[in-house]
């Protein structure tokens, strides 16, 4: 460690204290066994699961990923061994780790499932946060709830009553404005919002003529969309008081950096998990130098300190 | 079994002939637990274009060497073929099931037919290797007679080699399959073992069945994470979807659902 400061890399996201603001997004990390030889998971500042549904979900027909220009597209369609399963079979390998675990839950028909899935997991003591996937591409719906201001303020309302867990949106960038369903999920209740997930997406075999995913389309992630997302975190916290996790890209240090700048409390490392299972390791190492480098004792202080270009 | 990320060493990248080539890297985790039908997932680029790792079959170990063969078919696979001995490169493995097997057959029993199309053969190999005391025939089939891969590999190892070639110009004129089913006249063998398309493999498959023979296969499919966690590589099987990295990549055929 460089001579002087040992910078503070805790924050807060609602009850819920990080001991780093690094965690990894829903679905790119499987229930974190997959990762057990690759990675020290115990450094991780949190774990967010793969989505879970109450009854187990087969998901979508295959070709299910397609690379894409410096990003992919998926179309896994949300499957999970059910929430049963999920308690019984990975929940305890989960549990061990000593971090803090955030489950992520989802609705296949109606609203109403969120509440059946938070009474369950209200009661386990290690889930330390609720993330409400509200916002998945691949259900093939009109509608996701996350697109609908009133839909989403009455699903935090309700699930606001069922839980003193922390509770986190996560947004869809498929929107006219992202800062309407977030100022829609602040005043409902919600801890902390995260943002983005997948933009929806389609890609063509030209030769075959047909579509590279089994579902049509699916939903586009990787570096790739990193400067959509960045841009919808700035919105956001130029509007919304509560603490946001950006994720969209984020890569290295320098890309959880800009989530960081531009107003994220944490961030959530995805897709590079495929492709760097270090990436989110490195990137803690990468924060602590960066806040050493800047002289900056606590990294609360970096948060949404975004100067303007004439400064 | 233990899964490593490794910057490994690359002794050799070579060309064979066509598009294919092999590369031979130094691993000594890998080398030491690696088993026939397993992969390795390379990535190719410290950027991001292309984005993900490339799973390819382990050839064979020798010491602390692991070597793979690959066909340059796109951006990622092209990029690894520039590569060169003395560089590093980022490799995850060994992953994925391995065929189910036995090391051992009976003197004087029934031979296991391993049937490879196309670059296919690379993890054959490497099995044909592991079966010792009575080797297996091994039938190979391609389009033409250059793209045929590996018959010296395996005539070293002292196993009979029959081919096939969609043009004739070497062995049987027509299917793999097709030579598969004339030598399933004469021969009733242990158990099938085959890798290569996905057209190939269902007739395989269908043959097995017929035949009431077991039939190991291993598949391909493009991959995201190659560990388990993505479930963007499924296969529909009778138990479900499965996962060809994780689950597979070897299948039996009379788990698949085609």
């Amino acid at each position: 460690m460089v001579k002087g400061i040992n910078p503070n890399l805790s924050v807060t996201i609602g009850k819920l204290v990080l001991k780093n603001p690094v965690m990894v997004a829903s679905g790119t990390f499987g229930y974190a066994e997959e990762f057990r030889d690759l990675i020290d998971l115990r450094k991780l500042g949190a774990i967010v699961t793969k989505t879970i549904t109450i009854k187990r979900r087969h998901g979508n027909l295959p070709p299910r990923t397609c690379e894409t220009s410096s990003g992919m597209l998926n179309s896994i369609g949300l499957e999970n061994p059910g929430i049963d399963n999920f308690i019984q079979k990975k929940l305890p390998f989960l549990k061990s780790l000593g971090i803090p675990i955030i489950v992520s839950i989802a609705a296949e028909e109606s609203p109403e499932e969120f509440e059946i899935l938070i009474k369950q997991l209200d009661k386990i003591n290690e889930v330390s946060a609720i993330e409400l996937n509200i916002s998945c591409p691949n259900q093939q719906k009109d509608k996701l709830i996350s697109q609908d201001a009133k839909a989403t303020f009455e699903l935090i309302s309700a699930a606001r009553k069922l839980t003193q867990k922390c509770l986190i949106a996560k947004l869809s960038p498929n929107v006219t404005s992202i800062s309407e369903i977030a100022l829609a999920c602040a005043s409902a209740g919600s801890d902390a919002l995260a943002l983005i997930n997948t933009l929806s997406g389609m890609s063509i075999d030209v030769k075959k003529r047909v579509p590279k995913l089994g579902a049509w389309a699916g939903g586009l992630s990787g570096p790739a969309i990193r400067p959509i997302a960045v841009k919808m975190v700035w919105d956001v916290y130029n509007k919304i008081k509560i603490p946001i996790i950006g994720m969209g890209g984020i890569v290295d240090t320098e890309s959880a950096l800009e989530f960081i700048i531009a107003g994220s409390t944490a961030v959530s490392v995805g897709t590079v998990n495929f492709v760097n299972p270090q990436a989110s390791i490195e990137i803690i190492a990468g924060l602590k130098q960066y806040l050493v480098d800047n002289n900056i004792q606590n990294l609360n202080n970096l948060i949404g300190r975004l100067k303007a270009c004439k400064d | 079994m233990k899964i490593v990320q490794v910057k490994a060493k690359i002794i050799s990248n070579k060309k064979l002939s066509g598009h294919y080539w092999h590369l031979e890297f130094v691993s000594g985790e890998i080398a030491k637990s690696a088993l026939p039908g397993q992969f390795v997932d390379l990535r190719v680029i410290n950027g991001f274009e292309p984005l993900l790792r490339r799973p390819i079959s382990i050839h064979g170990v020798s010491g602390d060497k692991v070597k793979i063969i690959y066909e340059v078919l796109g951006k990622g696979t092209q990029i690894l073929s520039t590569k060169k001995g003395g560089q590093a490169l980022d490799v995850i493995g060994p992953l994925g099931n391995g065929f189910a097997y036995k090391p051992t057959l009976k003197s004087g029993g029934a031979k296991n037919i391993l049937i490879a199309g196309g670059i296919g053969v690379a993890p054959l190999v490497f099995l044909a290797e592991k079966i010792k005391t009575v080797k297996p025939l091994i039938l190979i089939g391609a389009r033409t007679k250059g793209q045929i891969l590996c018959t010296q590999e395996f005539k070293a190892l002292g196993c009979k080699v029959e081919l096939a070639t969609d043009d004739g110009s070497a062995g049987l004129k027509g299917r793999v399959t097709d030579l598969l089913k004339n030598v399933l006249e004469q021969v009733k063998p242990s158990r099938l073992f085959s890798c290569g398309p996905h057209p190939m493999l269902k007739t395989v498959s269908q043959i097995a069945l017929e035949n009431k023979i077991k039939a190991q296969l291993s598949l391909e499919e493009h991959m995201a994470c190659g560990i388990g966690a993505c479930l963007g590589c499924v296969v529909l099987t009778k138990s479900g979807y499965q996962r060809v990295c994780k689950d597979g990549p070897v299948f039996s055929n009379e788990e698949l659902i085609w």
